[in-house]
């Protein structure tokens, strides 16, 4: 366990060097979010008729969106692609510590820093100026929290499937750019889950991807009451246990055909 | 001239021939950007499935704005890629070899590299702005034909110009500033949807600081036969395309400032 410890501890060290980019990073997403509140505002003008979430939730939810992108926001992670590609990776597995976990610890670090340097300004200035408001009762507020760090969870071994799948193809963009879109869409980031069709809904709900976004952003403002936390947390789990059981078969598939390169 | 073209070949042609060595994962990224850029649309038609109309406009009239800027970004983007990792250059010192040949700066980074999974995108752009097309009814006159193609042309180089701007920031920043990815990723993001739904003080940014309203939205309420509800005189749709080569042109301007401009960072 201190052997993941400390690679978490360094991976993070690493990644805290990088604040001018995650400033640059959050006027992006100020930009973005503003872009699709106008987007929102506009569609529910043209509509008289009840929705299922109202236009405040839906701002909120955005920016909450904004705040927590990170999260669905997989690049392929470039270290492992290089050492992977200069065979560098024969390092990983001589270490006595297991190659899966030590991976899953990397993909951690690299979703909560970047998270808290983004969440936090992103909160600030969206609840001061932009209408991002507080969840309504205390019991939402921890619900979020609670969800939260399952979705970090969840990310995680979300990133560690892609970064698995650079085994096969090394250059290892094209999953890179597939998975996280099937994400983006299916996890509320570009329209909140509840908009879609109703009939949709019953699948959408019962796939994985909601546990990145939407499940945490709808205990926040209320959506699903607090009371009915706990089945929600807990689809999250069972579904990040899923991925950790597929990432590992996929390695175990792995390692047995991996051919290191170079000398 | 010719020389130069045939030159460009050879330049690009090493280009592709570099990304066809990674066969599996150039058509897996292809499929990626095909994939990507189409679920954006998939959110779109959910979003119209819910409320049925965005402020008066119809789904296939939001297409038509949607596939134009798409195909537009997807050829900017396509060519203009050597721009847009041009900061990596100036940070490695790289630049001051362009600098001893005996071609033009604009020449040798704009031929560095053609990236071709961005057919992804322009496939995807294509398909909707086809269904568009369809969908819409439109009588095509040559005209309308021809002003279509000339936006998207048009469109195509304002963005080119967008990036080489962000390339010339670079001479004095040294950095790759996410920050301009605001304007050109952003400014496809707006431009998918008629600038007439946003806050007035939005759309006078995007009309007059920054022209994007040139590449899709005039010329779109011209192909629709809508006036603009926000009240703009229709000639202007006609001659809205010009504005992506002037932009190109006054960004090139710039361009050649930055270059007397740079200090090679030694390295």
């Amino acid at each position: 366990m201190r052997g993941y410890a400390s690679f978490l501890a360094a991976r993070m060290r690493v990644l805290l060097q990088y604040r001018a980019a995650a400033l640059a990073g959050f006027g992006t997403q100020l930009f973005w979010g503003l872009i699709r509140v106008m987007i929102f505002e506009a569609f529910y003008r043209s509509s008289t008729a009840a929705q299922p979430m109202t236009m405040d939730e839906v701002r909120s939810y955005i920016w909450l969106g904004q705040a927590m992108l990170i999260l669905v926001m997989w690049g392929p992670d470039t270290d492992l692609r290089d050492m992977i590609r200069t065979g560098g990776v024969a390092y990983e597995l001589l270490r006595p510590l297991d190659v899966y976990w030590v991976w899953f610890t990397r993909c951690l670090a690299q979703r909560t820093i970047p998270l808290l340097f983004r969440a936090v300004p992103m909160f600030l200035v969206a609840g001061l100026f932009l209408g991002l408001q507080a969840p309504p009762s205390p019991g939402s507020a921890v619900a979020w929290l609670g969800a939260t760090l399952a979705a970090i969870l969840m990310s995680a071994a979300f990133a560690t499937l892609i970064s698995l799948s650079l085994l096969w193809t090394i250059s290892g963009e094209g999953m890179c750019r597939i998975l996280p879109v099937v994400c983006w869409v299916l996890s509320g980031l570009i329209v909140p889950l509840p908009l879609y069709p109703d009939w949709a809904q019953h699948v959408i709900m019962a796939l994985p991807f909601r546990g990145l976004a939407d499940t945490p952003f709808r205990l926040y403002i209320g959506h699903i009451p607090a009371s009915e936390s706990v089945p929600a947390i807990a689809h999250q789990l069972v579904w990040t246990s899923a991925m950790v059981v597929i990432g590992r078969l996929m390695l175990a598939r792995g390692l047995r055909r991996v051919v290191v390169q170079g000398g | 001239m010719v020389e130069t073209l045939h030159l460009y070949c050879r330049y690009i042609g090493v280009s592709v021939r570099g990304q066809m060595q990674y066969r599996a994962s150039f058509v897996l990224m292809s499929i990626g950007q095909l994939f990507a850029t189409g679920m954006e649309f998939l959110g779109i038609w959910a979003l119209f499935y819910r409320f049925g109309s965005l402020v008066g406009w119809s789904l296939p009239e939001i297409a038509l704005f949607y596939g134009m800027i798409h195909c537009a970004f997807a050829f900017a983007d396509g060519f203009g890629r050597g721009f847009d990792v041009f900061p990596s250059m100036v940070k490695s010192g790289d630049f001051d070899r362009l600098l001893v040949r005996p071609r033009s700066t604009v020449f040798q980074v704009a031929a560095r590299d053609l990236q071709l999974m961005r057919v992804g995108r322009l496939a995807q752009g294509l398909l909707v702005l086809l269904w568009a097309v369809g969908a819409l009814g439109i009588t095509w006159t040559v005209p309308l034909v021809g002003l279509l193609l000339a936006a998207i042309a048009g469109a195509a180089c304002f963005f080119v110009g967008l990036f080489v701007l962000q390339a010339t920031l670079s001479f004095w920043t040294i950095e790759t500033l996410e920050i301009c990815n605001t304007l050109t990723y952003g400014g496809v993001e707006t431009a998918e949807f008629p600038l007439s739904i946003y806050r007035t003080w939005f759309r006078w940014f995007f009309t007059l600081v920054v022209p994007l309203a040139c590449a899709n939205y005039y010329p779109g309420l011209a192909i629709l036969g809508r006036p603009d509800p926000c009240g703009a005189p229709a000639f202007i749709s006609w001659l809205a395309p010009l504005c992506g080569p002037l932009f190109l042109g006054a960004s090139m301007l710039v361009w050649r400032a930055g270059v007397r401009h740079y200090t090679s960072t030694g390295s």
